[in-house]
C-alpha cells in the first residue's frame, strides 16, 4: 500500500514540477472546443446539440495526446526495473500509475469543461450530464490509453501506434458516454447508458492493471 | 505467472501437444497437408460457385442480389473466426510460450484484415441495392469496421516489433484484450444503432430455404478452407523467415569472432 | 450466362472484387514463401547450415 501511495505522490509531484503536460493538454482540449465552432459555424442550436459529442471527442484526443510518456520516462530512467522488484505487485503499481495519470490529465479536463460548455451553448442539464458522464467514462479512457502506452513502451515509433490500438477499444466509452449525456438531459431521462458506462469503466479498471503489468514485464525482459 | 518456469526441451516421446508446439515437427507434417488442402479448397470453391451463380434461385425478396450474400457472409464469418484463432493462439503464447502460437498469431493477422476488408466491401455492395446506400451505420457493419481497425492495429504492431519473442507476448496481451472487448463493442454498437435507426431490417434474420442455405454453407466451407491453406503456407513462411534470420545472425557472429581471432594471432 | 436482374453491376463487382483480393492474397502468400526458400537456399549455397545439419527449408 505504501508503494502504491508513493507512486501516486511521486507522479503528482513530478507533474506539478514540470507543469507542462497538464497545461498543454488543457490548451489542446480547449483548442478543439474553439476549432469546432469555427468549422461548423456559429449556429446556436446545432452547436448545442453537437456539444456532448465535441466535448467527448476533445477528451478522447487529449487523453491520447497525454499518454505517450506515461511509461516511457519510467522505462528510460530505470524506474520500471525498480517497480518489478518493489514490495507490491506490478499490477498494483500500474493501478497507482493509472490513478495518478487520471488526476494529472483527465481531472483538469473535466474541470475545464464549463468553459467549453459556454462556448458551445450547452443547456445546464446537458452540461451536468456531460460532467457526470465524463467522471464515469474518463477512467476507462485513461486505463485503455495506459494499456496502449504499456504495449508501445519498447517501440521506437510507439507514440504513433498506441492511438491506432486504443481507438477501436474506446468505442463503447464514446457510445455510452454521449448517449448518457443525451438521455439524461432529454425529455424522458434514462439511466441505462450511464450504468453501462459505469460498468464498462469498472470492468476496464479491474482488468487493465493486470494486462499492463504483463506487458511491462514482457517489455522489461 | 511464474517467469522462471521452463518447458522441458527434450520430451522422450512427443505427445500431440508438443507435436503441435514444436516448429520443426510442424514443418514436418504440415508439408504433406498443403497440397491436399489446396486441392480441397479449389474443389469446394468450384462446387460453391456453381451453386451460387447457376444452381440457386433468386430470393423472392432480394432478387438476384442474394448472390452477393454467398461471398459476403463467408468473409464476415472469417473475419470473426480468424480473430478467434488469434485469441486462442494468444492464450497458447502467453500461458505455454508456444513458439508455434506466436507464428500462428502473426501470420493470421494480415489474412484476417484482408477477409474483414472483403466483408466490408461486399457488404456495402449488397447494401446499395437493398438499403439504397453503400454505407449504413448499421450495427453489423459498424462493428465489422471496428474489427477491421483492430486488425490494422495488430498488423502495424507486428511490423514495429523487431524482437519477435518479446513482441509476441505483448501482442498476445493486446489480442486478448481485444477479444474480451469485441463482444462489448458489438453490444454497444448494436445499442447505439437502435437509438439512431430503429427501422432497418436485415435479411439475415429470416429463416432461409435450403436452396439458399446450400450454396451459402458450401461457400463458407470453401472460404474457411482457403483461410487454412493460406494460413498454413504463411506459418511455414514465417518459420523459414525466422530460421533464415537466425542463420544470418549466427553467420555474422561467427565471422566476427573469426576475424577477431585472426587479428589477435596476427599481432 | 444467367440474367442477374437490375443489380447485375453490384453482383458482378462484388464477385470480381473478392476474386481480385483473394488472388492478390494468394500471390502475396506464395511470393513470401518463395522469397524465404530462396533466402535459405542462398544461405546454404554459401555453406551456412543449421547446427543440426538438417536442411532449414525442410
Amino acid at each position: 500500500m505504501n508503494a502504491f501511495l508513493a507512486i501516486i505522490r511521486r507522479d503528482l509531484i513530478l507533474a506539478a514540477r514540470n507543469g507542462g503536460t497538464t497545461v498543454t493538454l488543457l490548451a489542446f482540449f480547449l483548442s478543439i472546443g474553439v476549432i469546432m465552432p469555427i468549422a461548423i459555424g456559429p449556429d446556436k442550436p446545432l452547436l448545442a446539440s453537437l456539444a456532448p459529442a465535441i466535448i467527448w471527442i476533445a477528451a478522447l484526443l487529449s487523453t491520447l495526446l497525454g499518454l505517450d510518456r506515461l511509461f516511457l520516462d519510467d522505462h528510460e530512467d530505470g524506474s520500471l526495473q525498480a517497480y518489478s522488484h518493489a514490495n507490491a505487485s506490478l499490477a498494483t503499481l500500474a493501478l497507482a500509475k493509472l490513478i495518478a495519470h487520471w488526476l494529472i490529465t483527465a481531472l483538469p479536463l473535466i474541470l475545464a469543461t464549463p468553459v467549453l460548455a459556454v462556448m458551445l451553448f450547452m443547456e445546464f442539464p446537458a452540461f451536468l450530464a456531460t460532467i457526470i458522464a465524463l467522471f464515469l467514462g474518463t477512467p476507462a479512457l485513461v486505463a485503455l490509453g495506459a494499456l496502449g502506452a504499456s504495449v508501445a513502451v519498447t517501440l521506437k515509433r510507439g507514440g504513433v501506434i498506441a492511438p491506432i490500438l486504443i481507438l477501436p477499444l474506446s468505442v463503447p466509452v464514446l457510445i455510452f458516454g454521449i448517449s448518457a449525456t443525451n438521455s439524461l438531459a432529454g425529455p424522458n431521462a434514462s439511466h441505462s447508458a450511464l450504468l453501462f458506462l459505469g460498468a464498462f469503466s469498472l470492468l476496464t479498471i479491474a482488468f487493465t492493471p493486470f494486462a499492463i503489468a504483463l506487458a511491462l514485464r514482457s517489455a522489461g525482459e | 505467472m511464474n517467469n522462471t518456469q521452463t518447458i522441458p526441451t527434450h520430451p522422450r516421446k512427443p505427445n500431440w501437444f508438443s507435436r503441435l508446439a514444436n516448429p520443426g515437427v510442424f514443418m514436418g507434417w504440415s508439408r504433406h497437408w498443403i497440397r491436399p488442402l489446396a486441392l480441397l479448397t479449389i474443389v469446394t470453391f468450384a462446387i460453391g460457385l456453381w451453386y451460387a451463380l447457376f444452381n440457386s434461385p433468386a430470393d423472392y425478396q432480394m432478387g438476384e442480389t442474394v448472390r452477393i450474400m454467398y461471398v459476403h457472409v463467408p468473409n464476415a464469418w472469417l473475419s470473426q473466426m480468424v480473430y478467434g484463432i488469434m485469441a486462442v493462439a494468444a492464450v497458447g503464447s502467453l500461458v505455454w510460450r508456444h513458439p508455434l502460437a506466436d507464428v500462428a498469431m502473426k501470420s493470421a493477422a494480415p489474412l484476417g484484415a484482408a477477409f474483414t476488408a472483403l466483408a466490408l466491401f461486399t457488404g456495402s455492395l449488397w447494401g446499395r441495392p437493398t438499403w439504397g446506400t453503400f454505407w449504413e451505420w448499421d450495427g453489423r457493419m459498424t462493428s465489422t469496421l471496428v474489427l477491421f481497425l483492430m486488425y490494422i492495429g495488430l498488423v502495424a504492431l507486428w511490423n514495429t516489433f523487431a524482437d519477435h519473442a518479446r513482441g509476441a507476448r505483448i501482442i498476445a496481451i493486446f489480442t486478448l484484450v481485444g477479444a474480451i472487448n469485441i463482444p462489448i463493442i458489438k453490444f454497444s454498437v448494436d445499442w447505439w444503432n437502435t437509438l439512431h435507426q430503429p427501422s432497418i431490417v436485415t435479411a439475415r434474420g429470416l429463416t432461409m430455404p435450403a436452396s439458399i442455405a446450400t450454396p451459402l454453407l458450401v461457400m463458407m466451407l470453401a472460404f474457411t478452407l482457403l483461410f487454412f491453406t493460406l494460413h498454413f503456407i504463411a506459418m511455414r513462411t514465417e518459420i523459414l523467415r525466422r530460421r533464415a534470420n537466425t542463420l544470418e545472425r549466427q553467420h555474422v557472429l561467427a565471422t566476427a569472432a573469426a576475424n577477431k581471432q585472426q587479428a589477435a594471432s596476427d599481432d | 450466362m444467367i440474367d442477374l436482374g437490375p443489380h447485375a453491376l453490384y453482383i458482378v463487382s462484388s464477385y470480381l472484387g473478392v476474386t481480385l483480393v483473394v488472388a492478390l492474397l494468394i500471390i502475396w502468400v506464395r511470393h513470401g514463401a518463395r522469397k524465404q526458400h530462396a533466402r535459405l537456399s542462398e544461405l546454404e549455397a554459401r555453406g551456412i547450415h543449421r547446427r543440426s545439419g538438417v536442411s532449414a527449408s525442410e
